[in-house]
């Protein structure tokens, strides 16, 4: 067995964080990391089940002031050494403990491990089994869940593209290495050089925006709907702050994209555009309501935008009260060109808070902030709690694909023959496919026979 | 009329390169053995191409030899041209292939078969199995005649209601104008086994006369022959070999092909079968890969004694007039004569999944199966799987456990594996991709790998494994020394260095450290190397391979390792898949369908997915 650690309270706006490693080499990790402010004794010297008071380092930076619980096997959650790291609450520095500890070698663990090895180390009554397989299904659903629905569009057909590309240059190796009278590798290696460089650039840049957190929506996931013409647009770059906010990476991409993150009193936005958002007809008609649905599921926090001058549509009333399972902010624009309107009735048709706006002259944006502060407060929203551990999972993978690739560059400095190329460009490969979801299985081999033409 | 005939040990069905090694196994393990076979002409036979091995086939065929089976050393007598294919590449992939005298083949096949103790050769169809409480009794020959039997081995190849295809032309023969087996398909379906349909393919026969070698690319053997069977003397191997001709189709053939793709049975609808993607028929190269201007194709002698040559590149089902206009279109072929028609074949198998990993059917205990009959394709897969299939009949009759290879051990463990877990559509061929493994599964090592388990199995004789158990000691030995031994940074040194490209040393290293050097060999280093000892060629050829590439092969082995723990972790067979809410419905079916024998071979399925297999591992721990 080897050593696993994860976040094991929510990211959100608590106090305090509780970082758990389990497994053999606890204690010689946390050796490392650790260096406590009142002893020279090393954590692994302890007594069972006491707590300790010192410092998270890496290297010589202090990453923060905890209090850490040594508990050694078996009398544990999961009967192994466990040691729990209680931090400072708030989303960045938990998750600097926890990459602090990974950085050790230590392997982040899957969805309900946890359970899962105290289960088989009996730590568990053998009657719960049911409980913990349900717990094991239900964690790897949404972990698998997250993964797809959190990735940026762009980073996912980024992702598909370096995995064609490498399945492609394995298959023409081995195409080659099956029926070598047909098909020659002659010149070969100096193109899948090139081409690895490539992939190793495209790969870092993916690992680079993974730590700078751009790969993945990390704030509350916020969708802006309304009829053409509202004033979407100009909400868009009054909350983003510039007049900049709408670029879309690649077009045609069905998955929608994120445009922009923006932190309001502290809270972190990401304002995602859905497709057909910016049409210029009717949303009602163009969109219409499954695409609204649609959008509604993606979303934590709905702003729906309605023209304060005009009434508001009975199929427009019928659109928000579907999307209105989600949490929902309606706001009446341009109440620069007409009377203060009343909101009471819309309040009470609708079940969701009402506000009035004037984009155009930046007005009634405190009383929005105010809403989203308050309503974040109360936990009425909240960060995604397993989209952090999504994302480090995701950065793991890219970085073995990442030194698969290296590998490879490698193993064509030393004049390897062709064959160990395919070894390392599978790997990286079935790293990726960690990241989407997709197994190996036989692509390969379709690969090898849809693209090459073998055989006698 | 029914009557009661003979009775024996085990009956093999099939007398092709699966029932040929099934039978022997069995006979050699001193059971009172029956081999049925439609035609005694059609024992080992060659239909399709007149080679043995080829890239991962070779593989195969050395660890058939390993285990104690006989196609290497019948290849080894009857070959005429032999050659290392991917020499050039890692030793992983180097692979042997011979081009055989298909005539001498069969005949030395069958001299063996006749005189192998307790084995009794038949001509006659097998048309029904017989079983009593879902196991194996007999067998019922198409006369009536009934043999009792305590385990049956089916290798029934491409003869189940085969049908051979040329055009608009379809006879109901097995290959080359054989009977086929019209009978045991509805037996087999009424003890509910599930049937598939799927064809091949072969090209044409021509005349050598009617040839022009001088505008085609002559192909010849290696200089220095390798023998498939570890018990062959290389010194044996030497005499004349044959040449084989490249040659290259044109326009002028592709537009024959495609203004005729109407009369082609594969695209008329007329072949229902699968075909396997590996070999396919030249309509289908000039309809998927249409870019292609022109396909390679290799003219190769069908034996010393005939003047038929096959025409490897182009098998085809297209109707008789395509067919010539389309070969005497190749240059060279311009004046080509047929000997015998290109035709494709279909016929019936079994849904391996049906199977256990000891070849034996899940369903019907004592009944075994190999070869095309398994879903595979090729001569070399035949023989792997007759030759397991056999040596597990016996077992099971000894009482003993049967010989599964995983898929670490053997090409033989990743073949049947496959066949059993994993959803087949096609003939299944070995491929050295299939091989997660394949740094370790050499066919320079199949000896140290599985000469062992022949050896228990009883194949091996003790001699044999007592000289593979020398080899392996003394590797071992060179090794330790390899890596002990330090070379300084003298003047001698320095100069061989130079002398080989090779960047001169700043201080002293180890011999082993030297070999890595991708310019260096254990050969080119003897004049520094001052204590190595006199070895042979195949001791010093493992040392080399495992030196050069320790690092890799260090990795895979550590992932064995990880392979290895899921392997061992069986599951019952009465698990009961309805009662494990937490998987999902999908892998549920799979493993409802497959009943795999273990974790490991559970996480291959398609459909079953990490987390399944925590579910799975949970479960099973629950006591």
């Amino acid at each position: 067995m080897d050593t696993i650690a994860a976040i094991s309270t929510g990211l959100s706006n608590s106090g305090i964080s509780i970082i758990r490693v389990s497994g053999p080499e606890t204690f010689e990790v946390m050796d490392k990391i650790f260096s406590a402010r009142n002893t020279e004794k090393k954590l692994s010297a302890q007594k069972t089940h006491t707590i300790h008071y010192g410092f998270i380092k890496d290297g010589e930076e202090i990453i923060d002031e905890v209090l850490v619980s040594v508990m050694r096997a078996p009398h544990t959650y999961t009967a192994e050494h466990v040691a729990e790291i209680n931090c400072h609450g708030g989303s960045l520095v938990t998750k600097k403990v926890l990459e602090t500890v990974l950085k050790q070698g230590v392997r982040l663990a899957e969805a309900g491990e946890f359970t899962k090895r105290a289960f088989l180390n009996g730590r568990i009554d053998l009657s719960k089994a049911e409980a913990v397989m349900e717990v094991i299904r239900a964690k790897s659903d949404l972990a698998l869940k997250n993964s797809m629905a959190q990735l940026q569009g762009r980073v996912l057909k980024e992702i598909s593209d370096l995995r064609e590309v490498m399945i492609h240059h394995t298959a023409f190796i081995e195409a080659a290495l099956d029926d070598p009278e047909h098909i020659s590798l002659d010149g070969f290696t100096n193109e899948l050089k090139e081409s690895i460089i490539k992939i190793r650039e495209r790969l870092k840049k993916l690992i680079d925006s993974a730590e700078n957190g751009r790969m993945l929506r990390e704030g509350i996931r916020t969708v802006i709907l309304g009829k053409p013409n509202v004033g979407k647009s100009s909400l868009l770059n009054l909350l983003a702050g510039e007049e900049r906010a709408i670029v879309t990476d690649i077009a045609g991409t069905t998955r929608d994209t994120i445009e922009e993150t923006v932190t309001i009193r502290g809270i972190a936005l990401s304002l995602i555009d859905t497709a057909g958002i910016r049409s210029t007809e009717d949303i009602v008609e163009k969109i219409g309501v499954e695409k609204a649905k649609k959008a509604a599921e993606d979303a934590d926090l709905i702003l729906y935008l309605a023209d304060a001058t005009e009434q508001v549509l009975e199929e427009e009333k019928e659109l928000i009260s579907l999307i209105a399972r989600k949490k929902s902010i309606i706001l009446l624009n341009k109440i620069d060109l007409c009377e203060m309107p009343d909101t009471s009735a819309l309040e009470k048709l609708t079940g969701q808070k009402v506000l009035c706006i004037s984009a155009k002259n930046e007005e009634g944006l405190e009383e929005l902030y105010d809403t989203i502060e308050q309503m974040f407060f109360q936990n009425e929203l909240s960060y995604n709690e397993e989209l952090y551990i999504t994302g480090e999972r995701q950065k793991q993978a890219l970085q073995s694909a990442y030194e698969a690739a290296g590998q490879v560059l490698q193993s064509i400095e030393a004049g390897l023959p062709e064959d160990f190329y395919s070894i390392d460009l599978m790997q990286g490969y079935e790293s990726l496919g960690e990241i989407t979801g997709e197994s190996v299985d036989e692509d390969l081999v379709n690969t090898i026979f849809r693209e090459f033409c073998m055989g006698k | 009329m029914e009557y009661n005939c003979e009775s024996y040990d085990v009956a093999v069905v099939g007398a092709g390169h699966a029932g040929c090694e099934a039978a022997l196994a069995c006979a050699r393990l001193s059971l009172n053995t029956i081999l049925f076979t439609v035609s005694t002409d059609s024992i080992a036979l060659m239909p399709c191409n007149p080679n043995i091995g080829g890239t991962s086939k070779g593989h195969l065929v050395r660890e058939i030899d390993a285990l104690g089976g006989e196609m290497g050393k019948n290849i080894d007598k009857t070959y005429i041209q032999s050659k290392m294919l991917n020499r050039s590449k890692g030793p992983a992939v180097h692979s042997l292939r011979a081009q055989a005298d298909k005539q001498d083949y069969s005949n030395e096949m069958r001299r063996v078969l006749e005189n192998t103790d307790n084995l009794t050769i038949r001509q006659a169809e097998v048309s029904e199995i017989i079983t009593e409480d879902g196991r194996i009794t007999g067998l019922k020959t198409v006369s009536g005649a009934v043999y009792s039997c305590r385990a049956a081995v089916l290798c029934t190849g491409v003869y189940l209601k085969a049908r051979c295809i040329c055009g608009e032309v379809s006879q109901n023969t097995g290959p080359n104008g054989l009977p086929a087996a019209n009978h045991l398909t509805e037996s087999l379906l009424a003890h509910g086994i599930e049937m598939y349909r799927f064809k091949t393919g072969t090209p044409a026969r021509i005349d050598r006369r009617s040839i022009d070698f001088s505008v085609m690319e002559e192909q010849f053997g290696d200089e220095t022959v390798v023998p498939f069977s570890f018990t062959t003397d290389p010194e044996t191997l030497t005499k004349p070999q044959v040449s084989c001709w490249l040659a290259y189709t044109n326009e002028e053939t592709h537009d024959i092909i495609k203004k005729n793709i109407d009369r082609s049975p594969l695209y008329s609808g007329v072949i229902h079968g699968t075909g396997p993607r590996y070999c396919p028929s030249i309509e289908d190269k000039v309809m998927k890969f249409s870019d292609k201007d022109r396909h390679q194709i290799f003219i190769e002698p069908e034996g010393n004694y005939t003047n038929e040559m096959y025409i490897a590149g182009m098998s085809s089902s297209l109707p008789e007039d395509v067919q010539l206009a389309m070969y005497r279109s190749v240059k060279g072929m311009e004046h080509a004569k047929i000997v015998k028609n290109a035709y494709a074949i279909e016929y019936d198998c079994i849904n391996p999944m049906q199977l256990k990993a000891s070849l034996e059917f899940k369903a019907i205990s004592g009944l075994f199966s190999g070869g095309q009959f398994n879903g595979s394709s090729g001569y070399e897969e035949a023989a792997a799987q007759g030759l397991i299939a056999g040596i597990n009949a016996a077992r099971k009759l000894q009482g003993r456990e049967p010989l599964i290879l995983d898929r670490s051990e053997a090409y033989i463990g990743v073949l049947i594996d496959d066949l059993v877990t994993k959803e087949t559509h096609e003939p299944y061929r070995m491929m050295t991709s299939r091989a997660e493994y394949r740094l370790i599964l050499r066919q320079d090592n199949a000896d140290l790998r599985l000469t062992r388990y022949g050896y228990e199995v009883g194949l091996i004789d003790e001699e044999r494994y007592r000289r593979l158990e020398q080899k392996r000691e003394s590797i071992e030995k060179e090794l330790a020394r390899a890596k002990a031994q330090t070379i300084g940074a003298t003047a001698q040194v320095q100069e061989l260095l130079a002398s080989l490209k090779s960047t001169p040393l700043k201080s002293g290293v180890t011999l082993a450290e030297l070999i890595t050097r991708p310019e260096l060999s254990y050969d080119a280093l003897k004049p520094i190397d001052k204590n190595r000892p006199a070895l042979s060629a195949e001791v010093t050829e493992q040392v080399e391979i495992e030196l050069k590439y320790e690092g890799y092969i260090k990795r895979q082995m550590s992932q064995v390792a990880q392979f290895k723990k899921m392997e061992h972790k069986k599951i019952p067979v009465s698990t009961d898949y309805d009662k494990i809410p937490s998987l999902r419905i999908e892998a549920r079916q799979k493993l409802k369908q497959v009943r795999p024998e273990n974790v490991g071979q559970a996480s291959r399925i398609s459909g079953v997915s990490p987390a399944d297999i925590s579910v799975l591992l949970v479960y099973l721990a629950r006591g």
